[in-house]
This record gives C-alpha cells, sequence and structure tokens, in this order.
C-alpha cells in the first residue's frame, strides 16, 4: 500500500509540470499581455516597453519559466502582478473559501443523489426511476450559472430571503445564520450537476448489485428487506464513492461561473480575475494548486475505495 | 447602605451603557456601494482599474495637487485648487510652473505636507534611484508625466514643476496624481504593498480595513482640511462585483445602496422597485479612431461618409434612453464645444460621398471588443453600426477580440496593424489634451502617444501649438474651440454616442450631486435609516 501511495504521488510530478508549461504556454499565446491591463488604457508604448523590462517580462519564455519553477520548488509563488499581493497568501485564501463551498455542495448533492439512487435503483423501469432519471438528467443539463441566476431573482431580489452575492466576512463562521445564509444559494447550485451524476451513477450500481446472485442469497435466507439493502449498499458505494470525489475535484476548479454569478471569492472567481487581466504568476499558482488537489483528490478515493472493498487491490 | 448604592449605581450605569451601545451602533451610516470593477482598486497612492479606481479609491483617501470641481451637476467638471492653492507660470520661464502648497494639510498619519513631500512623491513616480520609486505608481503616472522633466522645493509652501516644453495644459495633469504620506513610506520600508495595507494620504477617507478581493471599507475622517467636503455618512464600503445581474440583484435585495452601470434592460426593473437612477453626460466618447494612412479612411470624404452614415438616435433607442448621440467629439455642454459641422443621418450624402472617392461598396475592417471599460454595450453596438455602414455602401468586417487585445492593437498603433482601418476603443476626454490633442496632434502618433491613425494636419498642429503656449484660460478658450471645429471639420473618429454614466441607488441615499465627470464626490451623501 505503501509503494502504491508513493507511486502515484510521483506520477503527480509529471502531471503538475506537464500543467504548468501548458498553462503557461497559453497565456502566452492568447494575445494582450499582464502590463497591457496594469497600465491605464491611455499609456503609450514606450511606457509599456519599459515596464516589460521592471517586471523582466522581455526575458526568453524558457527563461521566465525555468525562473517561476525554480521559485515554485523552493516553496514561493511569486507576487500577483495584477496586485503585488503574494500570491500564495491569494490562492490560499481563495481555496479555503472553495473547500468550503465545495464541501458543502458535494456533501449536498450526495445526501440527495444517494437516495434518489437507491430508490431508482431498486426498481428500475418503476415511475420513480423514471421521476428520479428524469430530475437527474435535469439536473446535468441545467448551465447552472442561469440557475444560479433565476435563484437570486427568486430567493433574493422577489423574496428578500437569502443575499444575492458575495460572502459575509474573510471570517467565517458556520454556526453564525449571517455567515451561513451567503453559501445557501451558491451552493444549491453548484450541487445540482453533481447531484444528476452522482445519483445516476448510484441507480446503475444499486440496479446492478441487486441483480447478483447473492441477494437474491439473501432473500432466500428469510434477511429483512432493509438487511438486504444494507447489504446492496455496501456493494454499490465504491463506485459512487469514486465519482463523488471526482466531483469534489472538478468543483474545486470547475465553479468560475458559479463563483463569478454570486461574487464568492473562491479560486474560480480567483483564476476568471487573473485570465482576464493575464495575471501569470497567479494563473499558474493557482491552476498548479488545482491540479495537484485534483490528484490528491483521487488518489483518497482510491485508498478510501480499497478500504471499503477488500477485493480492489492496490500493488 | 453605602455599598448598596454603589452596586445600585454600578448597575444602573451598566445598564445605560448596554443601551447605549446598540444606539451607538445604530447611528453609524453606512454607504455601501457596488463597483464594476472585478477587484479592489490599488489603495497605495495612484490606483488601477480604470477611473472607477480614481473615482472611489484615489480622490477618497489622497488628494491631488488639483482636484476635479464635482460640485455641480449642469457643466462639465473643471479642476480646482487641491493640495495646491493657487499655480503659475513662472514669469522668466513658460516651462516652468509654480504651484503654491496649502497649509495646515496632515496626513492620515499626522505628518504636516509640506512642499519636499510633493517632490518626494513626484520623485516616487519619476526617479528610478529613488528609495521610494516604485514600478507601478511609475507605470499610472506615465501617462499624465511625458511632458514633466523635474521637481524642485522652491521653498517650504511653494514647489516648481518644469515641463519639456510649455504646456499651459499641465495642471491638468497634476490632477490625476496622488500624494501619498512620505512618514507612513518610511515606515514600511517603501515597500508599496505593505503601504497598501495601511495606507495614509490626506484625503476626506481614511482606511478602515480591507478583505483582498471582497471588501475595502474606508471611514470618515473628520480632520479633512475642506470642513465643506468632511463625509456625510461615518463609512464607505466598496465591493467589486463585475458582473452587472450581479450588481441588480444586490441593490435589489437590499444588500448595497449603490450601483455602479446597471444594464441598460435592469433599468425598467430597477424604477420599479423605487430605486433611484441618476444619470449625466459627461467627457466620454464611444467612437472609432480611423487609420488615415493605410485604406479608405485617409481620405476625408469616406470619413465623412461613415458619420453620415449612422442614424444616432437608434443607438440612443438600443441603449434605453442611456447615452447621448455623439455628432463631435466633445459633448454639447463643454466648454469649447463651439460649432462644429454636424454629420446628421444622410445614408444617400454618404453614399455619393463614396462614390466620389471611388470607394463602393467601400470594405473596411474594424477592430472591436466583447467587452471593457467604458465600452458599454460593445457587441449589440457594433452590429448596428455595421448594419447602418452596410446600407450606406460599406462592406465591414470586425476583428473582434478581448479588451486587452484591443488596447494592445491600441498602443501599438496603424503601422503594426496596416489592415486594421479603425478601432473602437472609449476614451475619457476629461481635460483638452486627453479629450482632442492626444487624438490629432503629430507629435502624439504611436508609439509614443495616443493618435493611433496617425493624423497629421499641420494646421491642427499649429493650433496645438498655440493652446499649450498660451496660459491665460480665458485666451486658450477659443483656440480650444477651434480644435474642435477642425476636428469635426475633418471627420478625425467615426462618432457615435456619449455614454450618460447611469448609477443607481436606493431611495435611503440622498444628497449626491452627479457631476459631469468620470469621478464623483461622495462625502455630501447621507443614507437614511431603514
Amino acid at each position: 500500500m505503501f509503494g502504491y501511495v508513493v507511486r502515484r504521488l510521483l506520477s503527480a510530478v509529471p502531471i503538475a509540470l506537464g500543467v504548468s508549461i501548458v498553462c503557461f504556454a497559453l497565456v502566452y499565446l492568447a494575445p494582450g499581455d499582464p502590463i497591457q491591463t496594469l497600465l491605464p488604457p491611455d499609456a503609450d508604448a514606450e511606457t509599456v516597453d519599459r515596464l516589460m523590462r521592471l517586471y523582466g517580462l522581455d526575458r526568453p519564455l524558457v527563461l521566465q519559466y525555468l525562473d517561476w519553477l525554480w521559485r515554485v520548488i523552493s516553496g514561493d509563488f511569486g507576487r500577483s502582478i495584477a496586485n503585488g499581493r503574494p500570491v500564495a497568501d491569494e490562492i490560499f485564501r481563495s481555496l479555503g473559501n472553495t473547500v468550503l463551498l465545495a464541501t458543502v455542495s458535494v456533501l449536498f448533492a450526495f445526501s440527495i443523489a444517494f437516495v434518489m439512487g437507491t430508490i431508482a435503483g431498486r426498481k428500475p423501469g418503476s415511475w420513480l426511476d423514471r421521476v428520479v432519471t428524469g430530475t437527474a438528467v435535469l439536473g446535468v443539463s441545467v448551465p447552472n450559472y442561469w440557475l444560479g441566476i433565476v435563484l437570486v431573482i427568486i430567493f433574493s431580489v422577489e423574496l428578500m430571503l437569502l443575499p444575492a452575492s458575495g460572502m459575509a466576512d474573510d471570517q467565517f463562521d458556520p454556526t453564525n445564520w449571517e455567515h451561513l445564509q451567503y453559501l445557501i444559494l451558491p451552493a444549491f447550485t453548484l450541487s445540482l450537476i453533481p447531484v444528476g451524476i452522482i445519483a445516476r451513477t448510484t441507480r446503475s450500481a444499486v440496479s446492478e448489485v441487486m441483480n447478483q446472485e447473492f441477494v437474491v442469497t439473501l432473500r432466500a435466507n428469510g434477511l429483512p428487506e432493509w438487511r438486504v439493502l444494507k447489504h446492496v449498499l455496501k456493494n454499490a458505494l465504491p463506485p459512487v464513492l469514486a465519482v463523488m470525489g471526482l466531483q469534489f475535484g472538478t468543483l474545486m476548479g470547475g465553479s468560475i461561473l458559479v463563483e463569478t454569478v454570486f461574487s464568492w471569492p473562491g479560486s474560480g472567481f480567483l483564476l476568471s480575475r487573473a485570465i482576464l487581466t493575464r495575471d501569470i504568476p497567479v494563473l499558474q499558482g493557482t491552476i498548479l494548486v488545482l491540479a495537484m488537489i485534483f490528484v490528491l483528490t483521487n488518489l483518497l478515493v482510491d485508498l478510501f475505495q480499497s478500504t471499503l472493498d477488500p477485493r480492489i487491490r492496490r500493488g | 447602605m453605602k455599598r448598596r448604592l454603589a452596586s445600585l449605581c454600578a448597575g444602573f450605569a451598566a445598564l445605560s451603557f448596554m443601551m447605549a451601545t446598540p444606539a451607538l451602533a445604530q447611528r453609524e451610516t453606512v454607504l455601501r456601494v457596488a463597483m464594476t470593477a472585478g477587484d479592489i482598486p490599488l489603495t497605495a497612492g495612484i490606483p488601477d482599474q480604470g477611473f472607477e479606481g480614481w473615482r472611489f479609491v484615489g480622490y477618497n483617501l489622497y488628494d491631488s495637487l488639483t482636484l476635479w470641481d464635482l460640485s455641480r451637476s449642469d457643466v462639465v467638471a473643471d479642476i480646482r485648487p487641491g493640495l495646491a492653492t493657487e499655480w503659475r507660470i513662472d514669469p522668466g520661464n513658460n516651462r516652468r510652473w509654480l504651484f503654491t502648497i496649502r497649509r495646515g494639510v496632515r496626513f492620515h498619519d499626522g505628518s504636516p505636507l509640506t512642499a519636499a513631500d510633493i517632490v518626494w512623491n513626484f520623485d516616487r513616480f519619476t526617479k528610478e534611484s529613488a528609495p521610494q520609486f516604485n514600478a507601478r505608481q511609475f507605470a499610472f503616472a506615465r501617462a499624465y508625466l511625458g511632458n514633466f522633466e523635474s521637481a524642485e522645493v522652491v521653498d517650504d509652501y511653494t514647489v516648481a514643476l518644469t515641463t519639456r516644453q510649455p504646456d499651459s495644459l499641465f495642471p491638468y495633469n497634476v490632477s490625476f496624481l496622488m500624494m501619498v504620506s512620505p512618514r507612513r513610506s518610511a515606515e514600511v520600508n517603501h515597500d508599496a504593498d505593505a503601504f497598501a495595507r495601511n495606507p495614509s494620504g490626506t484625503g476626506p477617507y481614511r482606511f478602515g480595513r480591507m478583505v483582498p478581493g471582497e471588501r475595502l471599507e474606508l471611514v470618515r475622517n473628520p480632520d479633512y482640511w475642506d470642513q465643506a467636503r468632511v463625509p456625510r455618512h461615518d463609512r464607505l464600503v466598496l465591493l467589486p462585483m463585475p458582473e452587472a445581474s450581479t450588481r441588480t440583484a444586490a441593490l435589489l435585495s437590499g444588500q448595497v445602496d449603490w450601483i455602479e452601470a446597471p444594464a441598460p434592460d435592469a433599468i425598467p426593473r430597477l424604477r420599479s422597485s423605487r430605486m433611484q437612477i441618476v444619470t449625466n453626460s459627461y467627457p466620454h466618447n464611444w467612437a472609432y479612431q480611423l487609420n488615415f494612412v493605410d485604406g479608405p479612411f485617409a481620405d476625408v470624404r469616406v470619413r465623412r461618409a461613415a458619420n453620415h452614415a449612422l442614424n444616432r438616435p437608434d443607438f440612443r433607442e438600443m441603449l434605453g434612453g442611456l447615452a447621448l448621440e455623439g455628432y463631435a467629439n466633445m459633448p454639447p455642454s463643454t466648454a469649447y464645444f463651439g460649432n462644429p459641422r454636424r454629420y446628421e443621418f444622410d445614408p444617400a450624402r454618404a453614399r455619393a460621398l463614396l462614390q466620389e472617392a471611388g470607394c463602393l461598396p467601400c470594405r473596411i475592417t474594424l477592430a472591436i471588443s466583447t467587452s471593457g471599460s467604458g465600452q458599454m454595450q460593445p457587441l449589440p453596438m457594433n452590429e448596428l453600426v455595421k448594419a447602418q455602414l452596410e446600407a450606406a455602401g460599406f462592406q465591414v468586417t470586425f476583428q473582434t477580440m478581448d479588451w486587452n487585445a484591443l488596447l494592445q492593437v491600441g498602443r501599438e498603433g496603424r503601422e503594426r496593424h496596416r489592415g486594421v482601418h479603425g478601432i473602437n476603443i472609449s476614451r475619457s476626454l476629461q481635460d483638452p489634451f486627453n479629450g482632442m490633442l492626444r487624438f490629432t496632434w503629430t507629435a502624439q502618433h504611436t508609439p509614443r502617444g495616443s493618435n493611433w491613425g496617425h493624423y497629421s494636419n499641420p494646421a491642427m498642429d499649429a493650433l496645438i501649438d498655440r493652446a499649450l503656449a498660451t496660459f491665460d484660460p480665458a485666451e486658450r478658450l477659443p483656440i480650444l474651440t477651434q480644435i474642435h471645429e477642425l476636428m469635426s471639420e475633418d471627420a478625425v473618429m467615426l462618432w457615435v454616442v456619449h455614454d450618460l454614466n447611469p448609477r443607481a441607488m436606493s431611495p435611503r441615499v440622498r444628497g449626491f450631486v452627479q457631476a459631469q465627470s468620470w469621478f464623483q464626490d461622495l462625502t455630501p451623501v447621507t443614507v437614511a435609516a431603514r
């Protein structure tokens, strides 16, 4: 097991390198550069050149990349070109907010979707199954940023029950309703796609396990239905957990639109700002950290799966 | 007995304190503003995030030598005394401006303002060897200090600023330069980021607290040197909200009291919720700078044809009335508007002009952006421009790009983009230089300045030289008027509309006077209790 974990961690290194190279190249392929956003629109080209020199952006790309890589290895993510703040501070503060949002969304999605999927999977083809499957398809199909705007119109503008955007304070207190209310709309919006995906996965896993011989044997032995279901769920859980882990990883980096709609100060919002301002140090740092989180989340899910189901052996 | 009396008194005192505390808390009035910016503007002097940064952070935390008079809504705002009480050109040297520094001004850290502090700040903008030199501040200041040569202390309350060539408009340029406290800068070893976390200026607000990327809170400076402009609310909270729909929802749900630039289609909804919509003309231009060297716009007949092809009221209607038809470079309320040639909608005349110029159909390529500061609704507006130009005999191709890429095209000039015949960058026309001279002066050809299409006219250059060497504002005014009229005569741009600068605020917000300016004064605003 230890060897497996080390191998998986080592395999993350080329992934991180690849991600950082692709990201670096993409930023430079796109027109515009960080200096363009740094300067007022009326600044002339001479000023741009002088500032490029002052920021070291006139050096060859390879040198700039290696310089950045060396500093990251030594733990320094550099400073944001747009606002001068340390990139590490920017990333970890926003990451904390995104972890909070993603965790609540995934847990919410999991609890709803697992029940939905189990109900549907027990009796495939029934009207309940059709309702659940339809709801799941709807969840995956509705663009979540659109849903976010609709929810804001209903709950913030019309009913005035929940705040429309932002986060209450930088020191989030989950026991404080004033703070908690900011989380509800973005978390619900963000959970919609995972609800659809997890419900579909649970449904197919449960219905597959229900058809296995051991279920027939359990029933033949006269086990009550709820105990049969317990065995079924235990066997159906590993693939569902794997999907849940993937969804968590996706939400960590893929919530750009929802975070922008709700002005939620998370990593997606940070990333979108960094893209618009071509803030290369922030962009590089955020993408690298998100990629690593994705890799680690998958590793954790794999390990958890193998403890749940000993048949899944990891070399 | 005494002890019982003492404890009774103590109990009473505690009770009154407990009762008084919520009352005190209630009395604090807070103005919460949703900005269009994606981040909090820089707090370390000259701000970023375009003129919105100047509007909400720059002129609130800091002052400049000259300030904008934002107290009236009926005329285009002009400069007035700020940290300088007066300025005059040195009678013996028409490149040397003498600024008298206001006495009795103190920075927020308590240090007094003297002439040496002004020179220290100019070194911060320009002198790379100075310990306080800051590359970002240099970058922001550079646009206004292109003609600056040196700064020197004459006496404790007089500063001399020398320009490279006579520049009668230089006092406008210094209005963009924020003066920070040298003492606070030294305390943080001239680290601009540390300074930004605990800034010190002379402005009507002091720094309260900041949550990076989320909110900036400024508090009233009761000791502000201009007692008439001590804020009438206790706290100003600035929130970056780049999404127009998010800002609208935040206002409607009572989360903020004031939003910048509501989308035109949200206005009826805001009005029906009793929100105040304020608009006013201001020196903004939604237009195209043209290429005077390569392609059809080198011919004045084609430029005039394009201007006659547009039916400007259609744009106004499309924008829900939140625009003013742009028939000339400046809005009509400008002092030097004059009597410019008016390009009425006349497609037949446009077609005839194209025929005469031998360019029918006239193929042109315009570089446009998908969004950007001051760009209004760039895509639908550009589509309407294309439809109307094509109806008059043009054939329009767009090069659509993001805002940064378009700014880059703008800075690099026509010489690097010979296939582009016009660029759609909305510009601020705050003062005569930025409003006219930089687009028309040969000395401002890119890459040195903003004359993107290399317009060059000896008559125009002569007028500009005269204006810059005329230091009496009354004598200068007719020259500036002639420059504006000549711009129209030569159809230097394709003019479309001027923005009306809409903002929406809750009915609780009172006392705001919307100046004809990119900047606004928030200090007279009061916020009524809920």
